[in-house]
């Protein structure tokens, strides 16, 4: 029993006052008697993915899991700059996780031959969920069949009601949230209509969030008439406890990001990690998962039902929102529309 | 005969190995052709790909700035999933992207791109870069953009263009072979052909060989049928002479019997007498000899080109008992014939038969007392079997497989004279002929039964 021993020396090694990247939460999943530890690092929050990893650990008798919950960024520095050790990388971030895996620092499985090939990238980056980004309303504000259905609409809306909309729309901070960031960013190439809507959005006062669950919260409550960008999986696994709000997927386009998974160079126990990534590309066999995690699997028919969700699409392209000048140049035109007033 | 390698055999290796030179010489041509297209693609999206960087940059108020378009890196990611580094330097100082991507090899300039292979975080990355001017014409500054992708993707295409290639050479190898063993078969075709027309001759068919032939056999079968000529002349010549020889011997012989007789006759004393009476009798051996070896050359002659007339078989029995009736009135034998007067027809040599009957009719003539009965029977059945059978001695202890054997004359024959050449005529004449003859002794009593049996 080697391995634990020595997983547990390279957490002495790399925790401690060295660790510099943010941990949200952590759980430590004990297997008794202990035959080997699964160190997954991740940004999707631990009451989404509790299920899952009791139904891996199910399968992988003697695997002690440790889940730790961070933030996009904090996964990417903890991994690309601190070489911290965890076997398995989950991000939200599609763009993090490819840019990872661009400049090495991920390893390949080329075992995972079941996902579609748009949703594999080099056999190092692996996707196993499809989220669309979307519109959430509050019904204080909209009545049920009154939501707008476009962008354009959207924007009409927010320009014909400013008194009603002041200070009551709100999206992400895409300074500090990756899923942000990587939605705006795809939104800026996708369509014109997304300046004129950061636009008005500014001129209301926008409130900016970093994370989802606040949005729903808040449109859900009626302190804002509505979010846009909202995790779609979220917000519709909110739905299922708490009333007042509803889920618009944008006829124009909906950006669908995926859910990935890597395995950093640092990992130890790369056999639990072939395993998990197996897992999860069979999380369509698994609905009761599905449900109890509100993670949508990967579903090439439903993509394909559905023209106007456009998945983001593996690739270098994905990088070219990481350079330096261009996320400043984003960013301070994000402000430019943002935050006119302040 | 030394058998020393086949003609087949070499023809094969030789085109085989040609074969293998040029599927070879093929398989590479197409790999080095194959895999410099994608490596040209590559380098020109590449360029493409840096070319398109280098049109975004601008001039902020002296300072160089970049507006990644995303057009520029997306490119890349469309024919393969290969890594992508770029880096962006002014005038020496690095302004966006990986900074430790190693410079170009040498100093690109405005219009000529500065391709370099290296290996690069863990991998061997192909690199383009692009020097463009930036700024006033007064006032510009030098931007080296570089753009550098893994070659996996070129790895795997030229994988699979060396699979194909593989295939196609393997393929071509294999069609040559196949061709190459059919053109050695078609090339040998004649002498095959000419093998088989010398072997299909009898062992006594010396005429020349006329079958088609290949100009470079022409002289091997000229020297053929010329040694062929002169075995046949050869041989005739022996004929003659065995011919002549028995003609020569014949006459002076008769004369010096007739004296040996006259003188015979006047002799008083029995010892004198005794001594011309073995005289006499050398005579007749030597002058039986010398007419047996006669019809053995002429049946040894006549078979080699065997003529195949109409015959009627109970004619020439009749013939052939007739002409021996005399020599058997002399000892009172009687010769009893059973084959009606249906024609029995048979294509054959009717000289050649007729000897061979009458040999063995002689024989049974000969070796039969006086006053006895000989019968001569045709019957066709399966073959046509012609049967004397006669009341004589027999053969008694004589090995009679060794009858037929030129020369070889019974233990029964006691003082009946005679060369041993008789049923040696008729054997070989019957073997001419695609039948045999069958010795036995008598079944109804005492005596031999000689048949000859022909096909039908
Ligand atoms: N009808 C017969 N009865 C008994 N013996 C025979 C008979 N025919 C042939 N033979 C035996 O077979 C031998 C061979 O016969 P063959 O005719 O070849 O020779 P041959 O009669 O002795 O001499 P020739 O050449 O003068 O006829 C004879 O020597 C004789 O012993
Ligand atoms: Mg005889």
């Amino acid at each position: 029993m080697r391995l634990p021993l020595f997983a547990a020396l390279a957490v002495a090694l790399f925790s401690g006052p060295a660790l510099a990247f943010e941990i949200e939460e952590q759980r430590i999943y004990p297997a008794d008697p202990e035959r080997a530890v699964f160190k997954i690092i991740s940004t999707a929050d631990l009451g989404v993915f509790d299920p899952i990893i009791r139904a891996f650990q199910a399968t992988q008798p003697g695997l002690t899991i440790e889940y730790t919950v961070t933030g996009t960024t904090d996964l990417m520095h903890a991994i690309e700059v601190e070489g911290a050790s965890f076997d398995l990388a989950i991000s939200s971030a599609m763009d993090l996780q490819t840019k990872l895996a661009n400049d090495g620092y991920a390893q390949s499985y080329t075992g995972a031959a079941r996902l579609p090939s748009w949703a594999n990238w080099r056999n190092q980056v692996f996707a196993f969920t499809q989220e669309p980004a979307v519109l959430v309303v509050s019904d204080a504000f909209f009545a049920k069949d009154d939501a707008p259905r476009t962008r354009d609409a959207l924007i009409e809306v927010l320009r014909a009601n400013p008194d009603r909309f002041q200070g009551r729309v709100g999206t992400y901070d895409v300074r500090t949230s990756g899923f942000g960031y990587l939605m705006a960013t795809q939104d800026s190439r996708n369509s014109e209509a997304f300046w004129r809507l950061m636009e008005v959005m500014g001129r209301l006062d926008a409130k900016l969030y970093c994370c989802s669950g606040d949005m729903i919260r808040d449109v859900a409550s009626g302190k804002l008439g509505l979010a846009y960008n909202v995790l779609g999986s979220y917000a519709a696994s909110e739905l299922a406890t708490t009333k007042g709000f509803q889920i618009i997927e944008l006829e124009d386009y909906v950006n669908v990001m995926l859910r990935t998974s890597l395995i950093p160079n640092t990992a130890q126990n790369t056999q639990a990690a072939y395993a998990m990534i197996d897992f999860l590309s069979r999380l369509n066999q698994r609905p009761d998962l599905v449900t109890a995690s509100g993670l949508p699997a990967i579903d090439t028919a439903a993509l394909q039902a559905n023209s106007s969700l456009r998945p983001i699409r593996f690739g270098p392209g994905l990088l070219v929102f990481m350079d330096q000048l261009k996320r400043r140049n984003f960013l301070r035109n994000w402000e430019n529309s943002l935050l006119q007033d302040k | 005969m030394k058998v020393q390698g086949s003609i087949r055999r070499r023809l094969f290796f030789q085109l085989g190995g040609i074969a293998a030179l040029l599927s070879l010489a093929f398989f590479l041509t197409l790999r080095v052709v194959a895999e410099n297209t994608a490596e040209a693609t590559q380098d020109s999206i590449l360029a493409a790909s840096a070319t398109a960087i280098a049109d975004s940059l601008r001039s902020d108020n002296g300072s160089v700035s970049l507006e990644l378009p995303y057009s520029a890196l997306s490119m890349l990611g469309t024919v393969s999933e290969d890594r992508v580094f770029y880096h962006v330097v002014v005038s020496g100082n690095s302004l966006t992207g990986y900074a430790d991507l190693p410079p170009p090899s040498a100093p690109p300039r405005p219009g000529s791109p500065v391709f370099d292979t290296y290996d690069y975080r863990g991998d061997e990355v192909r690199s383009v870069s692009v020097m463009r001017p930036v700024g006033s014409a007064a006032q510009s500054t030098n931007v080296v953009v570089t753009v550098a992708q893994t070659r996996l993707g070129l790895e795997a295409t030229s994988q699979r263009i060396t699979t194909t290639a593989t295939g196609v050479g393997v393929g071509f190898f294999l069609l040559a072979t196949a061709l190459s063993l059919w053109a050695a078969s078609s090339a040998l075709a004649p002498i095959d052909r000419m093998t088989a027309a010398v072997t299909r001759r009898g062992p006594k068919d010396l005429r020349p060989v006329t079958a088609e032939t290949p100009a470079e056999l022409v002289p091997l079968v000229d020297a053929l049928n010329s040694f062929m000529a002169r075995l046949r002349t050869s041989l005739g010549r022996s004929e003659d002479f065995i011919a002549e020889a028995a003609h020569r011997v014949r006459t002076p012989l008769a004369t010096v019997r007739t004296q040996a007789e006259v003188t015979h006759r006047k002799l008083n004393k029995p010892e004198h007498k005794k001594a011309i009476r073995e005289m006499i009798r050398a005579i007749d051996e030597s002058a039986r000899s010398a007419g047996q070896m006669l019809d053995h050359a002429m049946v040894t002659f006549r078979a080699d080109s065997l003529a195949r007339d109409d015959l009627d078989l109970v004619v020439l029995m009749t013939e052939t008992c007739d002409r021996l009736v005399p020599t058997a009135d002399l000892k009172d034998i009687a010769i009893r014939t059973d084959f009606g007067n249906d024609p029995i027809p048979f294509q054959g040599d009717g000289i050649l038969l007729q000897a061979a009957l009458q040999n063995i009719l002689d024989n049974a003539i000969k070796y039969s007392p006086e006053d006895s009965n000989i019968s001569a029977t045709i019957k066709v059945g399966e073959t046509i079997r012609i049967s004397f059978t006669d009341q004589g001695r027999g053969f008694g202890d004589t090995d009679m497989s060794r009858v037929t054997t030129r020369y070889q004359r019974g233990a029964n024959v006691g003082d009946i004279v005679g060369s041993g050449l008789g049923l040696t005529i008729a054997d070989e004449v019957a073997r001419a002929h695609g039948g045999g003859i069958e010795i036995s002794h008598n079944n109804e009593g005492i005596g031999a039964c000689v048949c000859l049996y022909l096909p039908r």
